[in-house]
């Protein structure tokens, strides 16, 4: 009872903290950090589908999220309309989702990595080497931002507040995703996906829908970012990016509502303040990437918990020395 | 697009093309047999590549000789591959994707290191004295240096094959490949195995690093740009297969060369075509076995 009570509190606390940040945060830096902050939490949530809850830990959906990106920004450069574009965006980044499906559930585990890591690099390929479509290194500018209902979206504050109704609504959607028998199902092939075959589930068809729900919430964040940065390059494709999304993944703990997002502010946080005094952020991302499969697998919330205990009691209490767990065998 | 090539175009993009697949080949048979051992996509390679390029440009730099050079970064390469596979790798023993995913880390830490280190402009060695210039049949020029490449790669290849083929090693290494549990039962030490086999991969990747240092140059990027190119010629030859890496390593470094002259924009779509057309046919690779 109390553990519930306590929770739906803290979930109202944060929501109101979410609501209120313009108003605390001063001034517009730490507002358009907190809107980067939910846009990778969105990226994040969506890659978290297929990592955590599917057990398919994906390497190409900087790809995804590009493609939304590029869709969209290649679109407004033509004239079109936001919300075309904006659509047009989405409908491309499902049949860019469902072909990357196709091929890379031919495998699963190393293989799928494997694969989803070449077809992202082919998305990076297009964009970088395709100059006459996507304008090679120099990328596409992004002019103007949407105006829904009027509500122009050009300044910080309200850029973020859109972020967030799209950030909740990601959040909601997970929610229910995850409660859904879908979602257990989706579990069960993650855990048991022989037995679940057994059971009469379609292991192959709960895996591509699920691929295709991460990657339209990997569009939906694509969208986001090329409104926030008005640009759009081929480093937002490349493999750095995609383990910039995973290590968001598994930092904050993967098969979780929170961790995703909690990692997403923490290596958004990090990247920043990294980048602000030196200029190794990649080795930074490497340096953390392994400290965290090193020591803490789990994620870094949980795993500092764990080696800060375990660093307590190797203080607190020497002597009695744990038993040897080898001379239990007669 | 497309552009129209002279028969002369056509034989030079042909000795480029077998050149660049025996590059290929020195960077993915140490791949495949990673693969193939440890069942992990060593995200690494094109670091070693890299990093081995960048210290044989250091050594040639100093006035060593191109192929003590090439040499001594191979043995560079290999002694870090060893180290990293037993004191980092190790510690991950049967976690696949952890093992995955710390090669990923480290490959954008040397990554980054390189930067700092040689900086951000490209390094080009001159081809070795002695292998300048070109040969000239029937007015085509043949460059001597590429047919070098194909040369030491075919040795290479001829090596490696006679070395799990043929000797007590080799049996050892395909017993790990098939069944590293059974091998171990029957007292094969698959984690010294693995050891080696990282350190030989490690440093052939290097090895290829420096002999493709005259032809590609050395910038940062190259890491990011040969991994995936090893990973589709895994893929496509089959894991753990050193015939896979030839004959993969040769139709991609075709489809690469004519690719490039003939669909400049597509070239790097074109290099994923067979991959794409290999997972839907024949999931294991053409020479691949199926994996249980």
């Amino acid at each position: 009872m109390t553990a519930i009570v306590v929770r739906r509190a803290a979930i109202a606390i944060a929501i109101l903290l979410l609501l209120t940040l313009p108003l605390w945060a001063s001034g517009s830096y730490y507002v358009n950090i907190a809107s980067q902050i939910l846009l990778f939490a969105v990226f994040a949530l969506a890659l978290n589908v297929l990592v955590g809850y599917g057990g398919l830990v994906s390497l190409g959906h900087a790809g995804l999220f590009a493609i939304a990106g590029y869709t969209a920004a290649l679109m407004l450069e033509n004239g079109f309309g936001h919300l075309v574009a904006d659509l047009t965006a989405l409908v491309v980044v499902l049949a860019a989702a469902a072909v990357f499906a196709v091929l890379a559930l031919r495998a699963t585990g190393i293989g799928f990595l494997m694969i989803t890591l070449a077809l992202g690099q082919i998305v990076w390929g297009v964009a970088y080497r395709w100059a006459g479509l996507t304008h090679g290194d120099n990328g596409v500018n992004v002019s103007s931002r949407p105006a829904p209902f009027g509500i122009s979206l050009s300044g910080a504050t309200s850029f973020y507040f859109a972020t967030l109704v799209v950030f909740l609504t990601a959040v909601v959607a997970m929610a229910l995703f995850v409660r859904s028998p879908f979602g257990a199902s989706l579990r069960g092939t993650r855990d048991q996906a022989r037995r679940m075959n057994a059971l009469g589930y379609n292991v192959w068809l709960i895996r591509f829908v699920a691929f295709l729900f991460s990657g339209f919430w990997s569009g939906v964040a694509g969208l986001l970012f090329i409104y926030y940065t008005d640009f759009i390059s081929p480093q937002t494709a490349q493999l750095q990016s995609s383990a910039e999304a995973l290590l968001m993944v598994i930092s904050g703990g993967s098969a979780t509502l929170l961790g995703p997002i909690v990692g997403a502010g923490i290596v958004v946080i990090m990247k920043n303040v990294v980048s602000a005094y030196l200029e190794r952020w990649n080795m930074a991302l490497g340096i953390i990437f392994v400290f965290i499969i090193t020591f803490m697998p789990e994620g870094l919330v949980p795993g500092s918990v764990r080696l800060s205990k375990l660093a307590w009691q190797s203080l607190c209490r020497r002597p009695p020395a744990p038993a040897p767990v080898e001379e239990r065998a007669p | 697009m497309s552009q129209h090539l002279s028969l002369a175009q056509y034989l030079t993009l042909a000795v480029n093309s077998i050149s660049y697949g025996g590059l290929l080949f020195l960077l993915s048979a140490g791949f495949s047999l990673i693969f193939g051992l440890m069942r992990i996509p060593n995200l690494m390679h094109g670091s070693f590549f890299m990093l081995g390029a960048y210290f044989g440009v250091t050594f040639l730099a100093r006035g060593i000789n191109f192929w003590l050079a090439a040499l001594l970064s191979a043995a560079a390469m290999a002694a870090i591959g060893a180290l990293i596979e037993r004191f980092l790798l190790r510690r991950l023993a049967g976690q696949e994707l952890a093992q995955v995913l710390l090669t990923l880390g480290l490959s954008f830490v040397v990554a980054d290191a390189c930067l700092m280190i040689w900086t951000g402009d490209p390094w080009q060695p001159a081809t070795p004295s002695g292998l300048q210039g070109a040969l000239q049949v029937s007015g085509l020029f043949f460059p001597i240096f590429r047919l070098a490449v194909v040369a030491v790669a075919v040795v290479v290849a001829i090596a490696l094959w006679l070395l799990v083929d043929w000797t007590r090693l080799g049996a050892m290494i395909r017993a790990g490949v098939d069944d590293a549990p059974i091998a171990r039962v029957v007292g094969i030490k698959v984690s010294q195995l693995f050891t080696l086999i990282f350190a030989l991969g490690a440093g052939l990747a290097a090895f290829g690093g420096v002999m493709g240092s005259p032809i590609l140059s050395v910038y940062p990027g190259l890491d990011a740009e040969m991994l995936p190119v090893a990973l589709i010629v895994v893929i496509l030859g089959g894991t753990g297969s050193l015939l896979g890496a030839l004959v993969g390593s040769f139709i991609i470094g075709f489809l690469y060369n004519y690719g490039q002259a003939l669909f400049p924009d597509l070239a790097y779509v074109i290099l994923f075509l067979p991959m794409v057309v290999v997972l839907v046919l024949r999931p294991q690779g053409l020479f691949g076995k199926v994996v249980p």
